[in-house]
């Protein structure tokens, strides 16, 4: 199966393809390295950029003026700070304009930790993104769900962030994209470049089909009626571990992979409360102003009735960076024991 | 701020250096005018010149209209270009105006009213705009005076952060690029402003050796930002030498000489689109009601009028007579007076409309709805 660089990469083969995508570009995105995580690889359309993440975000943004579409990289997304009043332009060009304008552009950035990134590679950006408005935020946990999440992010006619959880990049998933050869190995010779010289390299590319994941909604990743745990990104994978250590034990957990973080799959979030009466909201971005807070009082002003449990927020702890040794960071991001200490928690709440 | 309190200020004060000497030599020729002729001291057709005039008049008549309607309180603010005519109406009637990348993109800023008068705005539009009322065709009243947005002549939505403009500038550039048309992008921004990263990043993007934009990058440079005096903040000789770093072809003009700026202009821009490479143009001009109302708006003695020197020009070659210059004056202040009257009894905008174009195609954005 392909790994969610692969995916990524197929997914904007496609776009080049099927979706009139005439630029991919940011830092080391172009041959020969194809991106520091190899997730543009051998693509027709790709551009190295000066160091300027100022200057790639403006570049997408007139881009996406002329109506063309681009998809633009910022290497890291500890890197795309001082981009955000670009980006809230880029979000309000259309709402400004009265219609006029709109921005049709895809920005994705690599986040979060669990790479051992330490301060500079660690942040995370969700609960900025969320604070961008007019822009599409998006966060796959898996390959699958990155292929087919990026094809409508380059089909959307809105501003799109798409964020690459970092530590997923090389994880392989357990669904074949449409079109993808069934044998690993095919696929690596097909589309990874050699090591060594790649001036002569060229992909092959699979004939590969779309795949609609409409942005907005959220997947059941784990059926459970006792407590619902909403997260997205590297935590779904820890979620969904700890829901199958807890189902051994006869506790039945929901776990559900919210995928878009805006616009936000609520009914999907709220259908699931009013079964279990109890929620956790789980991500890595810093705890204060954090996305899981908004979602959190959502529950707790729509759903308070129907509560058996406060609604809780596991996020980073709000520290100004992530530590480099293992014993910093693990104890700085959410880890699956601390999920796990939550659930128990709130599977042990009586009302 | 009518015709006659301008024409009553002083004059010639020089305050500040402007790099080319305004013409000051008076001619008294007074031969019958033929609208197509070329006018041998001024160098351009007799018709190009009196439009040129007509066409800054009517700017100034709008942005005075418009400092009018703030000082009644019909408005919330302004800010605006009057004593940028000369540059920008040259501009205006030299941008290839047109829908998409086979004409020129305008990435401008907010002392533009002068470039879109001349492109055929009418007065009205930026009246609509400076009252916010629902019938602004820009920004619907969501947005400050002089905050343009054309889409039908690539005017790209003006917005308040400095010299952001001159970022998103490279990539309608970049699509010119590779359309092959001969259509530039062109942007504009004031002298201060060139201090922001972003005026960088249009020169380093810009002159790429293989890829090089075609780009008009101007500065119009009124030598303030808001306060701040330009000569306290500048180490550079000219901002436009800054180009020259990048090896892009450099020019400074007397942004306050309309045949001056026509030439300039019209030559640069040539040049971009036959070549298909950057220019850096600088042109120094006055700021002739301060910064915006925050500040006043009151006319300022201590600078030169562009229009003033011009209609001098015009006077003294014999083109036009002051009963001429006086009925051009008053007929535009007839149309923005009645453009006022309509836009008095036009609709605000209304809460109902706050999530419109939240999202393209009507698609919701408000979280409560989802
Ligand atoms: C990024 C940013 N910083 C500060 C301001 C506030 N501000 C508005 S206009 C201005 C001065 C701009 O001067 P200049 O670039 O010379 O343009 P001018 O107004 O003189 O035409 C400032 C500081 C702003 N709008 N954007
Ligand atoms: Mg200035």
């Amino acid at each position: 199966m392909a790994n969610m660089a692969q995916a990524i990469r197929l997914a904007l083969h496609y776009g080049e393809q099927n979706l009139q995508v005439k630029d991919i570009f940011g830092e080391d995105v172009g041959m020969p390295l194809g991106g520091v995580f190899t997730a543009t690889q051998g693509l027709d359309t790709t551009w190295n950029t000066p160091l300027d993440e100022r200057g790639i975000i403006g570049m997408a943004m007139g881009i996406g003026l002329t109506g063309e579409r681009c998809v633009a990289e910022i290497q890291f997304c500890d890197y795309i700070f001082n981009t955000i009043d670009l980006l809230k332009i880029a979000g309000n060009t259309l709402w400004v304009s009265h219609g006029n304008y709109n921005m049709p552009i895809v920005v994705m950035t690599p986040v979060g930790a669990g790479i051992r990134g330490s301060v500079y590679h660690s942040h995370s950006f969700d609960a900025w993104a969320t604070r961008l408005p007019g822009w599409k935020v998006v966060m796959p946990s898996t390959p699958l769900d990155a292929y087919g999440l990026l094809i409508s992010a380059i089909k959307d006619p809105n501003p799109v962030l798409f964020l690459k959880p970092k530590a997923l990049l090389r994880v392989r998933g357990e669904e074949l994209l449409p079109g993808e050869p069934t044998s690993e190995k095919t696929l690596k010779k097909m589309i990874d470049a050699p090591i060594g010289d790649r001036s002569k390299w060229k992909a092959q590319w699979p004939e590969m089909e779309e795949l609609d994941i409409s942005i907005g909604q959220g997947k059941i990743t784990r059926e459970g009626d006792q407590a619902t745990v909403v997260t997205y990104g590297r935590h779904v994978a820890m979620c969904n571990k700890v829901a199958d250590d807890l189902a051994s034990e006869g506790k039945r957990v929901e776990v559900i992979d919210l995928r878009s973080l805006y616009p936000y799959d609520w009914q999907m979030v709220k259908a699931s409360i009013q079964k279990t009466g109890k929620v956790l909201f789980v991500n890595e971005d810093t705890e204060v102003t954090n996305f899981g807070e908004h979602l959190a009082y959502r529950t707790t002003s729509e759903l308070f009735y129907e509560l058996y449990a406060k609604p809780r927020v596991l996020a980073g702890l709000n520290l100004p960076g992530i530590g480099l040794h293992a014993n910093l960071e693990e104890n700085s991001v959410p880890q699956v024991k601390n999920i796990r200490k939550e659930i128990d928690e709130l599977l042990a709440e009586v009302p | 701020m009518s015709r006659t309190s301008t024409a009553t200020s002083s004059r010639g004060k020089k305050k500040r250096p402007v790099n080319v000497a305004t013409k000051k030599k008076k001619t008294t020729k007074k031969t019958a005018i033929h609208r197509s002729q070329q006018s041998p001291k001024l160098g351009l057709s007799n018709e190009l010149l009196l439009k040129m005039h007509s066409l800054m008049v009517k700017s100034r008549v709008l942005e005075e209209r418009l400092i009018k309607i703030y000082k009644t309180g019909d408005a919330y603010f302004w800010i605006g270009g009057p004593g940028e005519e000369a540059f920008g109406v040259a501009l205006g009637l030299l941008a290839k105006k047109g829908r998409g990348p086979e004409y020129d993109y305008l990435h401008l800023h907010y002392r533009c009213t002068p470039t879109l008068v001349a492109m055929g705005m009418p007065m009205i539009d930026s009246i609509r705009l400076i009252m916010n009322k629902s019938t602004d065709r820009c920004t619907g009243g969501r947005n400050f005076s002089n905050h343009y947005c054309f889409p039908e002549w690539n005017v790209v939505p003006v917005s308040s952060p400095i010299e952001v403009q001159y970022t998103t500038a490279i990539g309608t550039a970049h699509v010119q690029r590779r359309t092959k048309s001969n259509g530039i992008t062109i942007v504009t921004g004031g002298d201060a402003g060139s201090a922001e990263g972003d005026f960088a990043s249009c020169l380093v993007w810009a002159s790429r050796p293989a890829n090089p934009l075609p780009m008009l990058i101007t500065v119009q440079n009124n030598a303030w930002g808001i306060s701040t005096s330009y000569e306290g903040q500048h180490g550079e000789t000219t901002i436009a030498d800054r180009g020259a770093a990048f090896n892009m072809r450099t020019r400074v003009i007397n942004g306050n000489d309309p045949i001056e700026s026509y030439k300039a202009l019209e030559e640069e821009i040539y040049y971009i689109r036959r070549n298909q490479k950057p220019v850096v143009l600088e042109a120094r001009l006055s700021r002739l009601f301060g910064h915006s109302s925050a500040d006043g708006a009151n006319r300022k003695q201590d600078q030169d009028c562009c229009i003033e020197i011009f209609e001098d020009q015009l006077l003294s070659a014999g083109l036009l007579k002051p009963a001429d210059i006086q009925r051009v004056w008053s007929e535009y202040e007839a149309e923005g007076r009645a453009a006022l009257e309509q836009v008095r009894g036009e609709s605000a905008p209304q809460a109902d409309s706050l999530w419109d174009h939240y999202y393209a195609d009507g698609e919701n954005g408000d979280w409560r709805k989802f």
